[in-house]
């Protein structure tokens, strides 16, 4: 066992110096996992040296200062999987696949510095466990591929959205009643992405029960319920209705602006594809999002596409590492493309009100199939 | 309970820990006997004290099992409610007792028996059964006073607001007067709420009814904290039967605190049934799981470290914001978020089977006890619909404000001092 020092002692001592030293705290533990004992002035490893693979580091805050723990590669720059907001007292799991080679590994205890580091070596791979060297290389590819993605849906949600509002404000019904569904799918595809801002997402897309007594009903849903007007309603006047369609037009300017500067990680691109499928399994298939137009396939479709790019932007995170996973889920997603497909009328669907209990059961179940699986690519893409 | 079922003897013999408030319990002899050496110093018997100076079911030791029912009036007579309110009085200090309804006494044997049966030899399970009136008990809707009970209306009893995201059914919802039945036997709860529907036909109907099946809150310092269907364990902070402080400061209405002097003694009861959407919560991370709540899934310790019971630091920083994320449920609703405001919560896990999509229908009862809503929830409840991560695996589908009367003691009937002021 090795036990690392506080910067000022490293740097006094030299690394060399401390291979050696024992602590009693920190152990090798029965699955596998490498033992970190994090406190305020010292990060102990159970182990200095592990095999190539899926390294687990089960690290332990013994200290009072919120913790990180950083595997870093041997440029000491580089990370290559960390897990912070490690409380007092808590343990956290780092999981993490590392090939053969140097690295350091480091506690920050307070969050602050370069933290106490110390060399890890990982040595060579079981046969059949072997890393791929550029996985970090896939993992920016994977942020790239889909940060272009969401910012060419963001611009044709802003034009379709300009399109929309002049028909609503002009009281072009028929064209407005068309436009809806089509554009919404370009919000619906990065949904996540959108309602990541919280002051913008209840103007454009909240529906009426989201609402608290009091506050203003505007955005998308504002203006399904006047197109698509149920029983008893009051319809906008031209004045009222150039207020909401400047409103849409306004805020998803500043949405697409924003949206612009976002950063991609592969964690967010994986949990944002399950996000989808959840908004697709508490909304769609329910066919509360479109109370109105009951328009929900074109959401349901959109929300499926949107998830299926993020899923395949890091499939080959997952090639050679968790080849079943994904077998699963290009499988699950290909059987819930073919169940909607079957509602196609056209360039669009079958509204929900049309569906029978039984189609909508039968959805229901093909969502929670594809979503199972896809709950866990978070874990196998960042590690 | 664990207990019971081990000892394999009567439940009426049996302890089921220290018990609720001390006072409220009566002492059985046989159940020292049974024990022998076994048994604390503290004598118990599986029944709660129906009568006191508040209603049982409160700062009761929380039972594991609950049936609570909303009934609306049809009558328009006040001598015929009051006389069923005579009648729900006797029968539940019957059953409370362990005793059927209408006594030993089985009858004609060509008339249906008074009592349904099927809590004979289940022991009174620490049966408690609480009392309580909604606003529209005292003004129909177009505002007039009914049964007389002009003036009578508490200035707390508001009608509860929309709040944001509130899916609320109104046929699950409001009701002129409140049932709830509490129990460590869930046929004994079921048979309490089943008799009395029973002696109200013709004076009121079931507007609602919802079975509980776990206890959500631990309401005495002996009790393990138990976990909801998030798998959290859930009140962690709650105002215990211990806390006399606490409970006049925030439960108990006092004689001063109140436009109504017959509720002193009383408190107010909220009642809101809160669907998880259990499915897509189970497919969240670990991480999002916790970052949710604020807490830490295994031990209940704040994510800003320690133990259960260690207070959480809000001010403890984090990698980006507070290590306790500031839209944590932790976060939102700490006392320390609301000027030292709190509820006695006692809620219950439940479910109704599934829905027609093949999903869990299930989530938490929620049941608090305060001094007054517009205090003690309704800004509570505003924070959370605003700002709560958990809303998103939330779906709020009744809502229920009641006043509950004091207690009472024998010879009188509950909610007496409604209608006899």
């Amino acid at each position: 066992m090795t036990k690392f020092l506080a910067p000022a002692a490293l740097l006094a001592l030299g690394a060399l110096a401390l291979t050696g030293c024992t602590d009693n705290n920190a152990t090798a533990s029965a699955d596998g996992s490498i033992a970190v004992s994090a406190s305020d002035d010292a990060c102990t490893l159970a182990t200095g040296t592990a095999a190539g693979g899926t390294l687990k580091f089960s690290v332990k805050n013994e200290g009072t200062k919120v913790n990180e723990f950083y595997l870093l590669a041997e440029d000491g720059l580089r990370i290559v999987g960390e897990v912070e907001n490690i409380g007092p007292g808590v343990t956290r799991d780092l999981v993490v696949m590392a090939p053969e080679g140097s690295y350091f590994a480091a506690c920050k205890p307070g969050m602050v510095g370069d933290g106490i580091r110390s060399p890890f070596t990982v040595t060579a791979a079981a046969a059949g466990q072997e890393v791929s060297a550029d996985r970090a290389a896939l993992q920016q590819t994977a942020a790239d591929q889909y940060a272009s993605y969401v910012k060419d849906q963001s611009q044709q949600l802003l034009a379709g959205t300009e399109d929309f509002a002049a028909a609503f404000a002009a009281g072009e019904e028929a064209e407005a009643k068309q436009l809806y569904p089509q554009v919404r799918m370009h919000w619906e595809r990065i949904e996540p992405v959108a309602e990541s801002f919280g002051d913008l997402d209840p103007i454009l897309d909240a529906r009426e029960a989201d609402l608290e007594e009091g506050q203003e009903f505007t955005g998308w849903h504002r203006a399904e319920k006047d197109l698509w007007a149920p029983k008893g309603y009051t319809k906008m006047s031209q004045a009222q209705r150039q207020q909401i369609a400047d409103g849409l037009v306004k805020h998803t300017t500043e949405l697409v602006t924003r949206a612009q500067a976002l950063e991609f990680t592969p964690d967010k691109l994986a949990n944002g594809a399950k996000e989808l499928l959840d908004e697709v399994a508490t909304g769609k298939v329910t066919g509360e999002e479109e109370a109105f137009s009951h328009t929900d396939l074109w959401d349901f479709q959109a929300n499926l596409e949107g998830a299926k790019i993020a899923y395949e932007d890091l499939a080959p995170l997952l090639e050679g590492t968790d080849d079943e996973l994904d077998a699963q889920l290009k499988e699950n997603f290909e059987k819930l493309q073919a169940q909607l497909d079957a509602y196609r009328v056209g360039e669009g669907f079958k509204y929900y009100d049309q569906l029978g209990t039984e189609q909508v059961q039968e959805l229901a179940a093909g969502v929670d199939a594809l979503s199972e699986p896809l709950s866990r690519l978070t874990a196998a893409v960042v590690k | 309970m664990g207990e019971e079922k081990k000892a394999g003897i009567s439940r009426r013999l049996l302890l089921t820990g220290a018990g609720a408030g001390g006072a409220g319990l009566a002492v059985g002899a046989l159940a020292a006997a049974a024990f022998g050496g076994q048994l604390p110093e503290k004598q118990a018997t599986d029944t709660i004290e129906f009568y006191g100076e508040h209603q049982a079911g409160i700062t009761t030791e929380a039972q594991d099992r609950m049936h609570i029912v909303g009934f609306d009036v049809t009558t328009q007579d006040r001598g015929k409610l009051v006389a069923l309110l005579r009648d729900w009085t006797a029968a539940i200090e019957q059953m409370a007792a362990g005793q059927p309804v209408g006594g030993a006494d089985t009858g004609s044997y060509d008339a249906p028996p008074a009592d349904t049966g099927e809590a004979e030899g289940l022991g009174a399970a620490h049966l408690t059964v609480t009392v309580g009136f909604g606003r529209s008990l005292f003004l129909d809707e177009h505002g007039k006073p009914r049964f007389g009970l002009q003036g009578k209306l508490p200035e707390a009893l508001i009608e509860l607001p929309h709040f944001s995201g509130d899916m609320v059914e109104e046929q699950r919802s409001g009701g002129d007067i409140v049932v709830q039945a509490c129990a460590n036997d869930p046929q004994v709860a079921v048979h309490a709420i089943r008799n009395l529907s029973r002696l109200g036909f013709g004076t009121v109907r079931v507007r609602f009814s919802q079975i509980g099946f776990g206890r959500t809150a631990k309401t005495t310092q002996a009790q393990q904290t138990p976990r909801n269907l998030f798998g959290f364990k859930d009140g962690t902070a709650n105002i215990l039967a211990e806390d006399a402080d606490a409970l006049a400061k925030h439960v108990w209405v006092g004689k001063d605190s109140t436009d109504q002097p017959w509720m002193a003694g009383g408190t107010y009861m909220v009642a809101r049934r809160i669907r998880m959407q259990i499915e897509t919560w189970d497919r969240s991370a670990l991480r999002e799981q916790e970052n949710v709540v604020g807490r830490i899934k295994s031990t209940g310790a704040p994510l800003s470290g320690g133990e259960e019971f260690s207070e959480p630091d809000f001010a403890m920083a984090g990698s980006a914001g507070p290590i306790i994320p500031v839209d944590s449920h932790v976060a939102v609703l700490h006392p320390s978020a609301h000027n030292g405001v709190q509820m006695l919560r006692r809620g219950f896990n439940y479910t109704d089977g599934s829905d027609g999509l093949g999903r869990l229908d299930a989530g938490l009862f929620f049941i608090a006890f305060v001094i007054d809503a517009r205090t003690h929830f309704v800004p509570l409840q505003k924070a959370m619909s605003a700002n709560d991560a958990m809303n998103e695996y939330l779906r709020h589908t009744s809502s229920g404000l009641y006043a509950i009367p004091p207690g009472i003691q024998p010879g009188q009937y509950l909610g007496q001092q409604l209608f006899e002021s």
